[in-house]
């Protein structure tokens, strides 16, 4: 281009190479950067998806054990606790734990939603000043405590003729719900006094100004608004409560046997993968892995009615 | 809109005279002092709101004239560390009294907000008698149906949304949520309405709509309506009052006369100043 045109000046021809050349070198870095992180972030899914895979690989030959070559539902794993079989191997599963995680759980959340959402009531509409500074303190230490710090302490402080207070004479499922208010309040509390704080203030002025006295407008109209957000709090509560396994290994100590009495040990999916997989047995081990996918597919469904909850009512600021 | 054009004239619609069909109530506001925390916005005001007349609060932003209409229904203190000392008369009664309840005082004068804000999670229908079920009046059926149609009416909206009263009320247009916020504040039949820059973020054909239907709502209310617009301020009201803040950006009430008088022949240089576009 320049040699067809000798008279021009070289020096926008100089300039041109110059931008040509951080242009490419500015598409080299970006493509890069980019490659890096895309690097990054397949590793992370895959991560997920390699343990998902391994545990469902593990565990769908117990659900769907094969016998004389057709694929068949073992519905014993879902329907009895464990039991000893003629053939000298053991039966059954994990009903007793699944039932006792399903109690354990409601009586948890019966505490702590009234707790975590008043927490969030007062912190989102009428916390300020120092008491607010003390409590939005202690929720976030509350929420980083080691869960088994607090099995620990329901342990120690509540748990048989030893402790502090003797609540319990013996480990129960009342005990691990306990323990699980405990894990499951500061989620509640914080995911709520968020959402709240997305509702504009010009929804609770309406209220006010037609003569509404405050708590009516946040009952009737702010915590309704927000209806999904709340529930997707306490569903994540939930999700993470029904995992925990130090809280409640500590507190409800486990059953073989079906048992639906709070005040007496239970079993809990989480302890019971724990129970199988350090049984030393291997005829247990391929149970506490169908277990694993059993607590999986049970955390996976709440989540996915989280996104339900939120994508049908999720509020339009 | 040209602001060193001559100041616009009044039109007709002001001196109609109002039949009036149900009285309204005078506001008698006495030495309001105004304040967010320590800071004083509105110091010393004092002005007669008459029964069944549109004022017009008007002067540039920051003059406190939202922050005076906001206390008049006790809004004010709402928020955080704001406060305000004097008195506000309501038929005799010093709505800032020690043993007056601000809950009964909304009843009694309610409030129209400059942003539309419609409850999201309602229909038309329970938008409007709202305040009315959420404060535990007691009505029929029928009596409710009866009160959504007639509020809807006097809020000019009942024709466009006759056929889906059981719709969201965010369904409807910046212009319709605003007349339906109206409605919900006539349903609880006010005797004073403060209206606080309505048709801000309206544009001017949903506005003439909300100021002919003040013209209407002036035999049945006491409007007291906070503008940026002066010529809205002519078009429709019959008192303004023109607010200024000082050097130390607390806001004072310069000038209060019936609207032709601001606009035409005003007594004070500032207003002149103001109303001729020489600031604001």
């Amino acid at each position: 281009m320049a040699q067809a045109q000798p008279l021009q000046s070289p020096a926008p021809d100089f300039t041109f190479t110059q931008e040509r050349a951080r242009f490419l070198r500015r598409r080299a870095s970006n493509q890069v950067a980019g490659g890096c992180v895309m690097t990054l972030t397949v590793l992370s899914c895959a991560i997920l998806f390699v343990l998902l895979g391994y545990i469902f690989v593990n565990g769908i030959s117990t659900l769907f054990p094969s016998v004389e070559g057709s694929v068949t539902f073992n519905s014993d794993f879902f329907l009895k606790p464990p039991e000893p079989l003629l053939d000298g191997t053991v039966g059954g599963g994990v009903s007793q734990a699944i039932v006792g995680t399903a109690m354990i759980l409601l009586v948890a959340g019966i505490f702590a939603v009234p707790i975590g959402l008043g927490t969030a009531i007062y912190m989102s509409e009428y916390g300020r000043g120092p008491l607010y500074r003390i409590l939005d303190f202690t929720i976030d230490l509350l929420a980083g405590l080691p869960s088994i710090v607090i099995g620990l302490f329901i342990l120690a402080a509540l748990i048989g003729d030893l402790s502090v207070l003797k609540v319990f004479n013996n480990y129960s499922g009342l005990a691990g719900s306990m323990a699980l208010v405990i894990i499951m309040v500061p989620i509640i509390a914080r995911s709520v006094e968020q959402i709240l704080k997305l509702v504009p203030d010009s929804l609770r002025e309406a209220g006010l100004a037609l003569g509404l006295p405050k708590w009516k407008v946040t009952m009737r109209i702010v915590l309704p608004t927000v209806a999904g957000g709340i529930a997707t709090g306490v569903m994540l509560s939930l999700a993470r409560a029904a995992g925990e396994t130090a809280p409640v290994l500590l507190t409800i100590l486990g059953n073989n046997f079906l048992s639906t009495n709070m005040l007496q040990p239970m079993d809990a999916l989480p302890v019971r993968i724990y129970t199988y997989a350090t049984s030393g047995q291997p005829d247990l081990v391929p149970k506490a892995w169908a277990g694993t996918l059993v607590l999986v597919m049970v955390i996976a469904l709440i989540s996915l009615l989280v996104r339900y909850a939120t994508g049908r009512k999720r509020y339009d600021a | 809109m040209t602001l060193n054009a001559a100041p616009p004239a009044p039109t007709a619609s002001v001196q109609r005279p109002v039949e009036v069909e149900r009285p309204g109530i005078a506001l008698h506001v006495r030495n309001m002092n105004i304040y967010y925390g320590s800071f004083l916005a509105v110091q010393g005001v004092s002005i007669d709101f008459e029964p069944n007349t549109i004022t017009a609060l008007i002067g540039p932003s920051g003059c406190g004239k939202s922050t005076l209409l906001r206390s008049l229904n006790r809004m004010h203190e709402t928020l955080r560390n704001a406060r305000a000392e004097g008195e506000v008369i309501l038929e005799g009664e010093n709505i800032y009294a020690p043993d007056a309840d601000p809950v009964r005082v909304r009843r009694r004068i309610g409030m129209v907000f400059q942003k539309a804000n419609p409850f999201p999670t309602m229909s038309i229908y329970d938008n409007v008698v709202a305040g009315l079920k959420l404060n535990g009046v007691n009505r029929s059926k029928a009596e409710l149906d009866e009160v959504v149609e007639t509020s809807l009416r006097q809020a000019a909206l009942w024709e466009e949304v006759k056929g889906k009263i059981k719709q969201s009320g965010a369904s409807l247009s910046g212009g319709q949520q605003q007349r339906l916020c109206i409605a919900r504040a006539i349903a609880m039949e006010p005797e004073v309405l403060l209206l606080d820059e309505p048709c801000s973020a309206l544009d001017p054909i949903a506005t003439l709509k909300i100021e002919e239907l003040m013209q209407d709502l002036v035999s049945r209310y006491t409007i007291i309506i906070v503008t940026h617009n002066m010529q809205q301020a002519a078009r429709c009201s019959s008192k303004t009052a023109f607010m200024l803040a000082d050097e130390k950006r607390v806001g004072h009430l310069i000038e209060y006369a019936p609207t032709a008088e601001i606009f035409t022949k005003p007594k004070e240089k500032r207003t002149e100043d103001y109303i001729s576009g020489r600031f604001g």
